[in-house]
């Protein structure tokens, strides 16, 4: 990469680097997935190999997906928000540098180490001691970048859209060394130090503030910065914000116990769950409701600019999976939709419809300013891409609510005599048809990514041909 | 003191917690600063706004003044 661009002030160095590996990371995570979803049509793709199997497979989509591509956008546009919102450079390029690669090291080991079945077992938590090692000492390192900047800022606020960052890397910090705290007994084989209930329960305290800090909060900091920059108006309401950001944080921490209705969890921390998750649907929604509120008058811009619909049709996901979500926190709702494909379908309504769609669209806003332009190589791909997006979401989510559903209802359904009316392979072939649906959708949005690629080569190819811009005006 | 009274009283901490925040961000005391914040993103103009010069004088002029949308 060419070095003419280098900003008088800024280091945009290391945000091209992770906004790069976003899209690349992406293409790598999404054909996974679409590689998983292929083997639940045709389970001869798991090719009779240990490696290639479904059970190793499916925790290197979830990783790349979630800390690869989504880590990724979040360290990018995090560093660039910091920067431009605080009005100083990183303070040290070199730890800031040692981030960049040291998160590419964690990511290369996962993909190593996953096939070859090393796990810890915990879901979104799998990879082994010596690598969470590494993990905890490039995001402490990450956290001291990203503070550190704050803290030598040059403007006297500290914006919104930071408060977030710092919320999702601090928060997570503490999840990760909490949650692996494990015992080593070979070099990747290690047990956790909590017995039974209590395992579960600190396993599902980080799965689930990994959705709410990693996939929410961190994805909030983006909305805040990049939905006002690209409609060209402050947010909303910023002291809705500032309502926002704490009630966010403080409800989101303790709603956990819904990934364990009906188990061996006290009863008690089982209703907390669910008490705690309905309330989250106010915060979420009041974040959801400033950041398509911000449009107002400036709507006719959707019209125009693709990237902007990235962006809002993000947040109109993020709110039907906020409201999705309580009610399936409901235990007697649970009790229909835990074990089946509905939660898959939740899973993506914000994985893709939120995270991912959050993270193209302020990629498409970043990338072009990151080597010396305002707009990508062309607007009518980033189109074509927000279509194929959009149709691969709802088509991916529509088939889990039937299967999930049809499952449950399935499963549940007893003889007057009180056996089981249907087999579980019975549940399995009626949902034949929602995984090719799923599949086809899944193809939707690696064919979109693929587009998306070439777009950020091609502009980048641009930047370098016309050599040096002025970066102002 | 048993559970209930427990969880009344954390119910009640929780409540006046949330009440104070939102009273402190929606004072008026508060507004003036709350606005420079909002226009941070805006603030460094080392860039050419988005497209067409129509929204750039709109982005230029919220610059000077502040938020529009009110
Ligand atoms: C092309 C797009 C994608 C396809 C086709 C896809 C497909 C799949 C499949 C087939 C599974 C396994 C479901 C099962 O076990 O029944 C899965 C799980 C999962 N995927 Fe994706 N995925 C995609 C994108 C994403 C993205 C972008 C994210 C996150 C940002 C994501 C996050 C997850 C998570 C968290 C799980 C585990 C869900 C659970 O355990 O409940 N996926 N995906
Ligand atoms: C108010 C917000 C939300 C609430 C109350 C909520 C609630 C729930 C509930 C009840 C489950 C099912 C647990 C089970 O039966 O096993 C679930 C699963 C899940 N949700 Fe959400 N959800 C919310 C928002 C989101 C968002 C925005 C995402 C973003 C990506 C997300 C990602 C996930 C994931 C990955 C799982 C699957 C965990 C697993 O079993 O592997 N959720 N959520």
């Amino acid at each position: 990469m060419s070095t003419a661009f280098e900003h008088p002030t800024y280091n945009y160095k290391v945000v091209r680097q992770f906004a790069i590996m976003t899209v690349v990371w992406g293409i790598v995570g999404m054909s996974l997935g679409v590689i998983l979803a292929a083997q639940l049509v045709w389970p001869e793709l798991n090719l009779g190999l240990p490696w290639t199997s479904f059970g190793r497979l499916r925790p290197l989509h979830t990783n790349a997906v979630i800390f690869a591509f989504g880590g990724s956008a979040l360290m990018a546009t995090s560093y660039y928000v910091v920067q431009r919102t605080c009005q100083t450079r990183l303070i040290s390029d070199k730890l800031a540098a040692f981030t960049f690669w040291g998160w590419q090291a964690v990511i290369i080991s996962a993909i190593i180490t996953l096939p070859m079945g090393f796990t810890t077992s915990k879901e979104y938590a799998e990879l082994e001691w010596p690598i969470n090692i590494l993990i905890a000492v490039v995001w402490v390192s990450y956290a001291i970048v990203f503070l550190g900047t704050i803290k030598q800022r040059k403007t006297s606020h500290i914006y919104v859209a930071n408060w977030f960052y710092a919320a999702f890397i601090l928060t997570i910090a503490v999840l990760h060394i909490v949650n692996n705290l494990a015992i080593p007994v070979e070099a990747f084989n290690s047990y956790s130090i909590y017995p039974g209930a209590i395992d579960a329960m600190v396993q599902w305290w980080w799965g689930h503030n990994a959705v709410g800090f990693f996939l929410t909060a961190g994805f909030l900091g983006m909305m805040y910065y990049f939905v006002p920059k690209q409609a060209e108006r402050p947010i909303y309401s910023y002291r809705l914000s500032i309502v926002h950001f704490w009630a966010l944080i403080t409800t989101y921490m303790w709603a956990g116990a819904h990934h364990l209705h009906y188990t061996a969890l006290p009863d008690w921390a089982q209703s907390v769950g669910m008490v705690m998750s309905i309330i989250l649907l106010a915060p979420s929604w009041g974040g959801m409701i400033n950041g398509m509120m911000t449009l107002s008058g400036a709507w006719h811009k959707l019209r125009t600019d693709p990237t902007l619909r990235f962006l809002v049709v993000a947040l109109s996901f993020y709110g039907m999976s906020t409201f999705e979500g309580p009610m399936m926190a409901v235990k007697t709702v649970n009790a229909l939709s835990h074990y089946t494909d509905w939660t898959i379908g939740h899973v993506h309504a914000g994985a893709l419809g939120w995270v991912a769609m959050i993270s193209i669209g302020s990629m498409y806003h970043l990338i072009p300013r990151l080597f010396g332009g305002t707009e990508m190589h062309s607007v009518k791909l980033i189109a074509v891409h927000f279509w194929l997006s959009t149709i691969g979401t709802v088509l991916y989510i529509a088939a889990m609510w039937v299967n999930g559903i049809l499952q449950g209802l399935m499963w549940r359904a007893v003889n007057p005599d009180g056996t089981l009316m249907y087999t579980f392979i019975e549940a399995v072939e009626a949902s034949g048809p929602g995984y090719i649906v799923r599949w086809v959708g899944g193809l939707f949005w690696v064919t979109g990514m693929l587009i998306m690629a070439y777009n950020v080569y091609m502009t980048v190819k641009r930047s370098e041909e016309r050599g040096a811009i002025p970066q102002a005006a | 003191m048993d559970m209930g009274t427990f969880r009344g009283i954390t119910a009640l901490l929780i409540l006046i917690a949330f009440l104070g925040i939102v009273a402190w961000a929606y004072s008026r005391r508060r507004k003036k600063d709350f606005d420079e914040a909002a226009n941070l993103p805006f603030a460094d103009d080392d860039e050419m706004p988005n497209r067409d010069q129509a929204s750039r004088n709109e982005a230029d002029s919220r610059h000077d003044r502040g938020d529009k949308n009110r």
